[in-house]
């Protein structure tokens, strides 16, 4: 049975429609309204609030614990400086991804990783005689993702004018102002919306008097809370992957075809071979070598080839906000050459975007292939054509 | 000295959204174009302005529902910063202390309407699905160039052969069902499927809106399909704001139009378009200047257009007749109020209902009344008043905790009794008449008003030059639209001179906030190889 996190007594009362699903055991809304929309476009109009306590969360501290971290992920974090942030991955000894997340350094001897699959065991297991100590956070820190264009006015009554200075993947240790009090928190200028937004991290007994305090700075701003459905959405335009859905971590794999490299991935940005060896280090140089095999990207559905398909029917296509997360094969000339993995109308874009796994030689953006599309439980062919991700991209994102 | 050799492939007189649509859609194409704006900001009807410190109205066109899906996709306007926020409910305070509102969710909406009629709750689900259906039809009409009824042109004969079977194709009710729409007046449409008077009232206002009829005027019904119009664009959704108001959606596409190469400067009125030997070379603008074009596009009102810019010398007398004929007869005014703080309505307290659009149209009688009035030149002693709250969703247009109240005022006659020219003198008295009518809900509106900006249709005419004051350039009647707007045999944008373009709402398919004019004008000037 799911358990509650620290913001369920308000997120419960604000969910009316009480729409919920599990998250890593946690009760998650997926939407507050039975009209998804209202979140979507606050989303990206004004701000959102979103419950992502139940990412699993691990502080690892001591003298070695970088040594660690670039030890297990794809990447060295020797250099990586107090307060950066960085979204990276993390491979089996054959190469193969087991999950994706952000590893944040909080102090020269501490950070603190997210992850969307349990990590402990395989942090702890690649400790051998590292000094370093490796806690389960994840149900001791309560988070809090505040995105949208007005997420930083929203977040300055508690953070102060620091929120300001906030680059685009850093993160400052805070004291929030809570209700005439101060609660200590991290604040890293990270989210999953592909918009400006940033995540809050506090101790779980501070969580209500936080979510009490952003609801009232936000609600002459427009705030809303979001659920899962509308940041399904928001990823998708943004182009950001999900594990379980877009690739199978190793440890789930059941065949080789479920395997990824981060390369098949299109993480090729977060590997750094040439340093000390890491796990996965020889296999991920041999796929290097040899090149992926298959790609992850994004791809645009022709609306109008889609709508003429409808129109066959007499019908007019309706898409209700959401991402759809059934496989669906693609072609080209005849010949299966990918899946699409997650599909979603951006309300914002006017677009059907997917996301999609095709062989590597069809990659390049602009490359023509055909998407199965179900009508009127027939199966026809509509373009889809390759797209660099994000398709939507926001300067005030990094701004 | 005037430059003789052409700078430009196309100047585009107006920058209207429509204008601006068209010289994005030429610029992508890779033709240098020139957009001449009058104002000091682009956008025509479509504008936000801070007309007082702190407050950003939408001064004259206030929602957007029809702006085309395909027109946002292929310019890129969300890239560009076109943000939409739809509407979420829709509004009806009864002076009787009783309200109806009808919101997003549909059971919602079905328990609200069921107090008023438990029947009319179990057929809105049926109504709506009737529309859509005929929406389904109307749609290949609006989303391309207007059928030639009257051309023998294989190309054209073709398409009205197709259009034909698109709507023969049809079961005998849904035929029944069309011509009852192209013939019926609103309110008898409606009577056909509703009981409800309080939910007849304010459906029936979408058939009125923008022409000089009322709800019980045969050929009103048909301007109700084009509230369907919205929802059978599939995933696009119904109505909505655009953030920063409706100027957002000119910005961007101003935005997308520079970014393509499009040169746009404002503050260059027009004093005439120069047409030599039959052909239009470019204009001459109010300061002197001449710029010479391969092209001139209007994106004025057929009436500027033609009569005002181009002159009636340089036309033929049949096409000065047909302009002469087509009507224009505004009817609607605009108060817009910063408010200093939220309004509440008497008949149901509180804020959520207020996100949406809010009609006050009690009764078909109260409606019709309305009407009666402005029939003999006055405005209505108690008008029918759409009003929307953009502030209540888009804290960038008012301070926080103060607000900006748009209300949408019919009827207001362009031609009053005392002449349109006395309507100067009047406009104190008719922001008065709106304000006195909204008192009856809200009684304490007055005290939180910081500013208020009256629009009778003599100032939209004088100052955003929509002929008469009509907000659609020209009425959205059936005799008006398709290949009879602006006239008969001249539907496809060209005009009867040579090298001049008509892309504004005055063409096929009309008003309203779409876009549709500008780039189905491009798009026909580029594919007839115009430029």
């Amino acid at each position: 049975m799911p358990v509650p996190t620290p913001f369920h007594p308000r997120t419960s009362e604000l969910c009316t429609s009480l729409l919920y699903k599990e998250w890593a055991g946690c009760y998650a809304v997926c939407r507050y309204d039975v009209y998804v929309d209202r979140e979507y476009y606050a989303l990206r109009n004004q701000a959102t609030v979103m419950d992502a306590t139940p990412l699993y969360k691990y502080d690892v501290t001591g003298p070695n614990a970088a040594d660690l971290l670039s030890r297990v992920m794809v990447r060295g974090f020797e250099k990586h400086a107090v307060g950066r942030v960085s979204y990276v991955c993390w491979t089996d000894e054959h190469g193969k991804v087991l999950d994706d997340g952000t590893v944040t350094r909080l102090a020269e001897d501490w950070f603190r990783v997210t992850s969307a699959e349990p990590a402990l065991e395989w942090l702890d297991r690649n400790k051998r005689k590292l000094d370093v100590r490796v806690v389960d956070v994840s149900r001791s820190i309560a988070a809090l993702a505040v995105q949208g264009p007005l997420s930083r006015d929203v977040l300055r009554p508690l953070v102060g004018g620091g929120i300001d200075q906030l680059k685009f993947f850093r993160a400052i240790q805070v004291e929030l102002a809570v209700g005439g009090s101060r609660v200590e928190g991290v604040v890293t200028r990270t989210g999953y919306t592909g918009d400006l937004g940033y995540e809050l991290w506090m101790d779980n007994p501070a969580a209500l008097a936080v979510y009490d305090a952003l609801l009232e700075s936000g609600a002459p701003l427009g705030l809303l809370p979001m659920g899962l459905d509308a940041l399904d959405v928001s990823r998708v335009e943004a182009g950001f992957l999900l594990s379980g859905v877009d690739y199978t971590s190793a440890r789930y794999a059941f065949i080789d075809r479920h395997l990824s490299t981060p390369y098949e991935l299109a993480f090729d940005w977060m590997v750094q071979l040439d340093r000390r060896p890491f796990v996965g280090r020889s296999a991920l140089r041999r796929a290097k070598e040899t090149g992926p095999m298959r790609r992850f990207v994004g791809l645009e559905i022709d609306w109008d080839e889609f709508e003429a398909i409808h129109e066959r029917f007499k019908l007019v296509p309706h898409l209700a906000t959401g991402t759809c997360r059934e496989g669906v094969p693609l072609y080209r000339e005849g010949r299966q050459v990918g899946y699409a993995t997650s599909r979603t109308w951006s309300p914002l874009l006017k677009k059907y975007l997917a996301l999609a796994t095709v062989e590597a030689g069809l990659a390049r953006p602009g490359t023509a292939l055909s998407i199965e599309v179900t009508c009127e439980y027939e199966r026809h062919m509509a373009k889809a054509t390759v797209t660099p991700t994000p398709f939507f991209d926001p300067e005030r994102k990094k701004a | 000295m005037a430059a003789r050799t052409p700078r430009y492939d196309a100047i585009v007189v107006g920058g209207g959204h429509n204008g601006l649509t068209c010289a994005a859609y030429l610029a992508k194409a890779g033709r240098k174009v020139l957009v001449l704006e009058r104002r000091h900001v682009v956008g025509g009807a479509a504008v936000s302005e801070q007309v007082f410190p702190g407050f950003t109205y939408s001064v004259c066109s206030y929602v957007v529902s029809l702006l085309r899906p395909w027109i946002i996709r292929e310019l890129e306007l969300a890239r560009f910063g076109l943000e939409m926020i739809p509407l979420e409910s829709s509004f009806l305070p009864l002076p009787d202390g009783r309200s109806m509102c009808r919101w997003s969710d549909a059971a919602r909406t079905r328990a609200e309407v069921s107090a008023f009629s438990p029947h009319d709750a179990e057929r809105m689900a049926e109504f709506s699905q009737a529309m859509s259906k005929i929406g389904r039809f109307v749609r290949p009409i609006i989303d391309a160039p207007a059928p030639e009824p009257a051309s023998w042109n294989p190309k054209d004969v073709i398409e009205l052969l197709k259009l034909g079977r698109h709507f023969q194709d049809a079961p005998v009710d849904q035929m029944a069902l069309r011509l009852k729409l192209l013939t019926m007046s609103a309110v008898d449409f409606l009577d056909e499927w509703f009981e409800s008077p309080e939910l007849k009232a304010p459906m029936s206002v979408s058939g009125i809106i923008g022409t000089f009829l009322g709800v019980r005027s045969p050929g009103t019904a048909y301007v109700l399909l084009h509230h369907y119009m919205g929802e059978i664009d599939g995933a696009f959704r119904s109505w909505g704001f655009s953030r920063g108001g409706t100027g957002g959606v000119s910005n961007a596409i101003a935005a997308s139009a520079r970014h393509f190469g499009a040169e746009i400067r404002t503050e260059a009125p027009i004093d005439h378009i120069v047409v030599d030997g039959e052909r239009a070379r470019g204009v001459v603008l109010r300061s002197g200047e001449e710029i010479r074009a391969k092209q001139v596009i209007s994106g004025c009102d057929p009436r500027l257009t033609f009569l005002g810019l181009v002159g009636e010398k340089h036309l033929p007398a049949d096409f000065v007749a047909a302009l002469s004929r087509y009507r224009f007869r505004g009817s609607s005014g605009k108060v817009n109020l910063a408010l200093d703080a939220l309004p509440e309505f008497v008949c149901r307290p509180g804020a959520e209902h207020l996100r949406g659009d809010i009609a006050v149209a009690p009764s078909i009688d109260y409606l019709e009344r309305a009407y009666d009035q402005a029939k003999y030149g006055t405005y209505s002693r108690r008008p029918y008043i759409n009003i929307v709250l953009p502030s209540t969703v888009d804290p960038t247009v008012a301070p926080t905790g103060k607000h900006v109240m748009s209300c949408f005022v019919q009827y207001a006659p362009y031609e009053l009794s005392t002449g349109p020219e006395s309507w100067p003198q009047h406009r104190e008295a008719f922001g008065e008449t709106v304000i006195d009518t909204i008192e009856e809900y809200v009684p304490n509106i007055r005290d939180l008003i910081l500013h208020k900006q009256v629009l009778t249709p003599w100032d939209l005419e004088q100052e955003f030059g929509l002929s008469e004051g009509n907000i659609f350039h020209g009425e959205l009647t059936l005799d008006q639209l398709a290949f009879q707007r602006p006239a008969a045999g001249w539907a496809r944008y060209r005009t009867p001179v040579r090298g001049l373009w008509l892309a504004s709402s005055g063409a096929h398919p009309g008003g309203g906030i779409m876009g549709s004019p500008g780039a189905l004008c491009a798009k026909t000037m580029l594919e007839e190889r115009a430029l």
